[in-house]
Order: structure tokens, then C-alpha cells, then sequence
């Protein structure tokens, strides 16, 4: 097979370590010749993500706090330096309190919403808007959400709604960008025990229902995000915007427990 | 030493780097060995995927030192 990314560049914002959704999608853009630039925040992470740039042979890191319009600018004029357009970015960020995530969606605080808010789904729209210029030559825009998104999900709270303001988001800036033949996707991973992940209450129990209620009966892995996404960046799906693609072994489209699932407790 | 703190000492001088002599019972992660607190939940992930143990906050939240996590490890593990 030839190779679907050769001489296409861009940005992966969120990665982790190696763990992360980011990772799997950026193994693979790699194996296909892209070249690729990392985001990160604060030197906790630009630890973790130096090596993995490394790994796939990549030196351009920079610093990028997406809540704060100053710092992207910043961020987006130092991948101008470097290279004069990009053909995509990978959008992997959402952050909230931990606290509110657990428990009931009605204790939100104000404050949490609107930081959630903030960096969970506004930051795609001020990513789109300075990535969209350097896409000189059109370009796939890709974030990750979550099926709690779209019907309730125990302790996923705010995260959920944030989620659903991404995924809309995804449909306006598609619509926005489709004629500069620029696309916004989105994929909706199932659960993946992540460095993220581990801020959700009871998460074991959900990886648990998933493995034993999806049409696959198992969870899926950062590899098949990996595939998904290099699909969702390269010319492959050239005819696809504004699409949330789920990821999730069939997940979604279960109405209720499967007969041979077990009865699964708590802890 | 046993089996269960010879194989959380392989995760601890893998994951942080570390000479295998500094990762003793008394030593704690952040104080001692450098952690940062994503390098806390990084380990606790590690340890339960190793033993098969599931680590709550709560729980994960008193594991200070390397025999704090030894201990919870085999009081835990099935």
C-alpha cells in the first residue's frame, strides 16, 4: 500500500503519554510518512512527550495552554516559522475537576462548566480558527469525544455536555470551512483506561460494561483509534465533514444489556 | 524481599528512572524519587495492570512511599 500521508504535515495537540488516543492516531500518521509537530502543556508533559516525538522523529514541540488566546497565538505563530501550512491538526484536549466528575450533574459548579466549557469545546473552535489559515491546500481537522455526549453516561457530568457542545461545534466549523475544502471530524472513542480516563469515578465498571454489552464484546484499543483517525486525515475520506464517527465496537447502537452479559458489580 | 515488592521495584525503576538501590520500603515517590503527580496515577495504573488489583483514589491517595504500595498490593491482589 502506498504511503496516505507522504508530504502532509500538522500539529497534534494533547498527547500524553503513551497511552493516549493522541498516540495511537500519531503511530499511525507517522507510518504513513507524516510529519508531525506536539503540543503540550506545562514540563510535566513536555517530559512525557519529548520522547514520544522522538519516537517518531520529530524535534518540533512547543508549549500551548489552549484557554488562553495569547499562548495560541504564540503557539500557532511558532508553527508559521517553521512551516508555511499545515494539512491537519488533532484536536485530543478536554480538561474538568476531577470532583465533578463523580456523583450528580445538578452539583456543577459555575466555575467548572465554564472552564470545562472552555477547554473541553471552545478550544476547537480557536484552533480551527488559526489552524484554518496555514491549510493552504485544504485540510482534515479531528477531535475526540465520547458517547456520553449523547445520552447519559454515570459520573461523565459536565465532561458530557462539553462533549455535546464539541461535537456541534464540529458541525458548524465544518460547515463554516467546507469551501476552503477544509473538513472537521470527530471521533467517538469507547472507554480506553487513559491518563485522562483516571479522573472519572467508577471507570473500571464502565470499561467492564462495555466489554460485555458492545456487538464486538471487547473494548477497543488506541490502535483502532489509530486507524479511524489516520482514515479521518488522510485523502481516504476526502468526501466526509461535520461526521462524528464512533469508535466503540458497536456500542452505540445497543438499546440494552446484552442476555449473555453477566450481572456485574460495583468495585 | 517478595516476589510482589520485587516486581513493584522493576515498575518503579522503569517508570521513573531511577537506580534500583533508592527504591526502598521507606522511600517515597514524590520526596525521594522525583514523582510528579501524573507519575503517581502513571503508577498506580502500572500496578494495577501488573496485579490485577484495582486501586480506588481514595486508596491510591495514601500510597506515599513503596511500602505503602507493597502493602496494599498484597492485601489486595487475588
Amino acid at each position: 500500500m502506498s504511503l496516505l500521508m507522504e508530504g502532509k504535515r500538522g500539529l497534534i495537540m494533547g498527547l500524553a503519554n503513551d497511552k493516549s488516543l493522541a498516540w495511537g492516531i500519531a503511530k499511525k500518521l507517522r507510518e504513513h510518512g507524516a510529519e508531525l509537530a506536539f503540543s503540550y502543556q506545562g514540563e510535566a508533559l513536555l517530559k512525557r512527550v519529548q520522547p514520544l516525538a522522538a519516537e517518531l522523529g520529530s524535534d518540533f514541540l512547543f508549549e500551548c495552554d489552549v484557554s488562553n488566546m495569547d499562548a495560541l497565538d504564540a503557539a500557532f505563530a511558532t508553527l508559521q516559522q517553521r512551516w508555511d501550512s499545515i494539512d491537519f491538526v488533532v484536536h485530543a484536549i478536554g480538561f474538568s475537576d476531577k470532583t465533578e466528575l463523580r456523583g450528580k450533574y445538578v452539583d456543577t459548579s459555575l466555575d467548572n462548566f465554564l472552564m470545562t466549557m472552555n477547554i473541553s469545546a471552545y478550544s476547537l473552535v480557536a484552533v480551527t480558527k488559526r489552524a484554518a489559515p496555514m491549510m493552504r491546500n485544504g485540510g482534515s481537522i479531528l477531535t475526540l469525544t465520547y458517547y456520553g455526549a449523547e445520552k447519559v453516561v454515570p459520573h461523565y457530568n459536565v465532561m458530557g455536555v462539553a462533549k455535546a457542545a464539541l461535537e456541534t461545534s464540529v458541525q458548524y466549523l465544518a460547515n463554516d470551512l467546507g469551501p476552503v475544502n477544509i473538513r472537521v471530524n470527530a471521533i467517538s472513542a469507547g472507554p480506553i483506561k487513559t491518563l485522562a480516563a483516571s479522573g472519572i469515578g467508577d471507570f473500571r465498571y464502565i470499561l467492564k460494561w462495555n466489554e460485555l454489552n458492545s456487538p464486538l464484546r471487547r473494548n477497543v484499543t488506541i490502535d483502532d483509534v489509530g486507524g479511524a483517525g489516520l482514515y479521518m486525515l488522510s485523502d481516504l475520506s476526502s468526501g466526509v465533514t461535520g461526521e462524528v464517527h464512533h469508535v466503540d465496537a458497536g456500542y452505540h447502537v445497543v438499546g440494552m444489556k446484552q442476555e449473555d452479559a453477566p450481572d456485574i458489580s460495583l468495585v | 524481599m517478595s516476589d510482589t515488592a520485587e516486581r513493584v521495584k522493576k515498575i518503579v525503576v522503569e517508570h521513573l528512572g531511577v537506580e534500583e538501590d533508592k527504591v526502598t520500603p521507606d522511600a517515597s515517590f514524590i520526596d525521594d524519587l522525583g514523582a510528579d503527580s501524573l507519575d503517581i496515577v502513571e503508577l498506580v495504573m502500572a500496578f494495577e495492570e501488573e496485579f490485577g488489583v484495582e486501586i480506588p483514589d481514595d486508596a491510591a491517595e495514601k500510597i506515599n512511599t513503596v511500602g505503602d504500595a507493597n502493602k496494599y498490593i498484597e492485601e489486595h491482589k487475588g
